[in-house]
């Protein structure tokens, strides 16, 4: 289809077309009679309504979105300050000091741990829970699964902290893992398990498996939500024929619901992945500084501390790339023949 | 287990398994509620009984916390500045990302693929690339820590998602509604606003809540864009400020009752919309 807004005939006259090209314009209650009735008039507003509508849209997303991603790439090859306009294009350098930089190499085995461990632990108690809720009730007379009492309820409550702001959810935990007047320390001590108390949780060795718990729990319920829905749409039948065939609760979990919800999983696991690499405002908020770095805090600190804008944009395509290959990954391990249903 | 044969054992395994699954479902419920519940609760106590013993329950309800967060540590200011940027960022992103997604879900012309590409690839990008180079073309813009910045920056942030759901909405819709309306002489725009924006409800309203809650707990955008005035702060800063501030000014008291501010109307709103936010919330993973 070719843009004809000018009109597109050669014999035009130059009135004519003047008259098209100021319709473009013009919203369709200011255009001239003349052009209204111009056999072209329907092509023209068409176009006009397509371009007028897309233009806002697209200009925010190229100038804030589009360019400073390309950017990016660009500036990871200077030796940017940040400070002022001046750098100099150095190439692959902050590569390779990246690549002999210890403290990025410990934030990033640090998001590794995240990566990976968030969403098995995450997908597997929201899979667990779902299950129970749409099939851990009584298996009654009429039905082959039903849901135990009170789904409704459990619902609204798990999905509690997916709504909060992950600032909230922070400084909750950064006090519940308070080594004085925190709840966890005291817990602790309540049950007789003192030595299992820690002057400093956040502070030491604990701190990332202190941050995978609370990214966890604070997605758990989402994903009871999101797997409930999808266990939902399994038709009944096919519960009934496994259960006339004898199977029972575990069998009927990894043979019948796993394998029809398996997309839904795999999509789910993708979007934990990139959660858990994100995780930037709850090491911001709750570790102390100088504490554990995860990679999107050390870019932060590189780039609005330390004054590396250069650097800390090196980063950044570091942390693409990983996410990149993570997506990439997951794509094709998690491929298999779709069930239609 | 009662459809099939009715042995002993399989009544008996059964029951096990409810007793565990009903036991497993009521601990998590105080492991997803229960810090809540501690700071709501802890937000009624005076700081020296919070520091000696942090699990006892209110003697006296000390209603001065409350007031000490609101006017002492801002969180009224906060709460006022999350709302206008939220009043001024969802309304335009509702309005862009449904205008882009109706013309890409609608009409045919050439660079239609190409522009829903674009626009769907930035959904695969770590937002933190783009940090350095934001945070610098927005200083060159002048909009660097102004509301206006942070509006558009969160519109920007929003569309990618925003468009991508509502393409695939716009299409769902029946095609004859908006040939009838052409027929009977209403222009395009009109068409738009008057026949499709109302159809599209729905997915309007999903779309509406997943931005309304992304945007009113954006943390990263704010935190790098928004940082000259501390008055300026949104609301997740103000709270990440008010625990440092609360740490050597040693009132836990204020910290909870500010955190519970900031909490419950957000949880209010979930219980009585909470059909509506769970599909808005999970349409994000379904992608």
């Amino acid at each position: 289809m070719e843009v004809r807004k000018d009109g597109g005939g050669e014999s035009l006259p130059p009135s004519t077309r003047l008259h098209l090209a100021a319709a473009f314009f013009l919203p369709p209650r200011f255009t001239p009679a003349r052009v209204r009735y111009d056999r072209r008039y329907r092509k023209l507003d068409q176009y006009r309504f397509i371009v007028w509508f897309l233009f806002l849209p697209l200009l925010v997303y190229l100038l804030f979105v589009v360019s400073p991603f390309l950017q990016a790439f660009f500036y990871s090859m200077t030796d940017w300050t940040g400070y002022s306009a001046n750098y100099n294009f150095t190439g692959f350098e902050n590569y390779e000091r990246l690549w002999n930089d210890d403290k990025f190499w410990d934030a990033m085995v640090n998001s590794l741990v995240l990566v990976v461990l968030a969403p098995v632990i995450t997908l597997a108690l929201g899979l667990f829970i779902a299950f129970m809720l749409n099939a851990g009730g009584r298996r009654g007379r009429s039905q082959a699964v039903s849901g135990v009492f009170g789904t409704g309820f459990y619902k609204i409550v798990y999905f509690f902290p997916q709504v909060l702001s992950i600032a909230v959810v922070a400084v909750i935990w950064s006090r519940i893992y308070s080594p004085r007047s925190g709840i966890l320390n005291e817990g602790l001590g309540s049950v007789g398990l003192d030595s299992w108390r820690q002057e400093d949780w956040l502070g030491g060795d604990l701190a990332r498996w202190c941050v995978l718990a609370v990214l966890c729990w604070s997605f758990v319920g989402f994903y009871v939500v999101l797997f409930s829905a999808a266990m939902g749409s399994i038709p009944r039948e096919i519960y009934e024929a496994s259960l006339l065939d004898g199977a029972g609760r575990s069998v009927t979990f990894f043979r019948i619901t796993f394998p029809l919800t398996w997309d839904t999983i795999r999509t789910g696991w993708i979007y934990m992945g990139i959660q858990a690499l994100d995780s930037f405002a709850l090491v911001n908020v709750m570790i102390p500084e100088h504490g554990m770095d995860v990679v999107p805090s050390y870019l932060f600190e590189k780039a609005f501390r330390d004054g590396q804008a250069g650097y800390a944009t090196a980063i950044g395509v570091a942390l693409f790339l990983v996410t990149l290959a993570f997506a990439v990954l997951m794509m094709l391990v998690g491929r298999r023949e779709r069930i239609e249903f | 287990m009662s459809e099939q044969r009715p042995t002993a054992a399989g009544e008996r395994s059964g029951g096990v398994l409810n007793v565990f699954a009903h036991s497993f479902l009521v601990l998590w419920v105080i492991m997803a509620a229960g810090p809540l519940i501690w700071v709501v609760i802890s937000s009624l106590r005076p700081h020296s009984e919070l520091i000696s013993d942090p699990f006892g329950l209110p003697t006296s309800l000390e209603w001065d916390n409350f007031s000490n967060a609101w006017t002492n540590a801002d969180i009224g200011r906060y709460t006022v500045n999350s709302l206008i940027i939220l009043a001024g960022s969802l309304t335009g992103t509702m309005l862009l990302g449904s205008m882009a997604a109706y013309v890409l879900a609608r009409f045919t012309f050439r660079g239609n693929r190409f522009i829903h590409l674009l626009f769907v690839g930035g959904m695969m990008f770590p937002v933190f690339l783009a940090l350095v180079p934001l945070f610098f073309i927005l200083n060159n813009f002048g909009l660097l820590n102004t509301r206006q910045g942070l509006i558009i920056v969160y519109i920007a942030y929003s569309l990618p998602f925003t468009t991508f759901f509502l393409v695939s909405f716009f299409r769902t819709l029946p095609t004859a509604v908006q040939e009838a309306a052409t027929l009977d002489g209403a222009s395009h725009s009109r068409t738009f606003f008057q026949i499709m924006m109302p159809m599209a409800q729905p997915g309007l309203i999903s779309i509406g809540i997943f931005n309304f809650l992304g945007q009113w707990n954006q943390f990263v955008l704010p935190r790098v864009l928004n940082v000259g005035d501390p008055d300026d702060a949104v609301l997740p800063q103000g709270l990440a400020a008010l625990m440092v501030q609360q740490g050597y000014e040693g009132d836990w008291g204020a910290l909870y009752a500010g955190v519970t501010m900031a909490m419950l109307p957000v949880l209010v709103v979930y219980v009585t919309f909470q059909r509506q936010v769970q599909s808005g919330l999970t349409a994000g993973a379904v992608r």
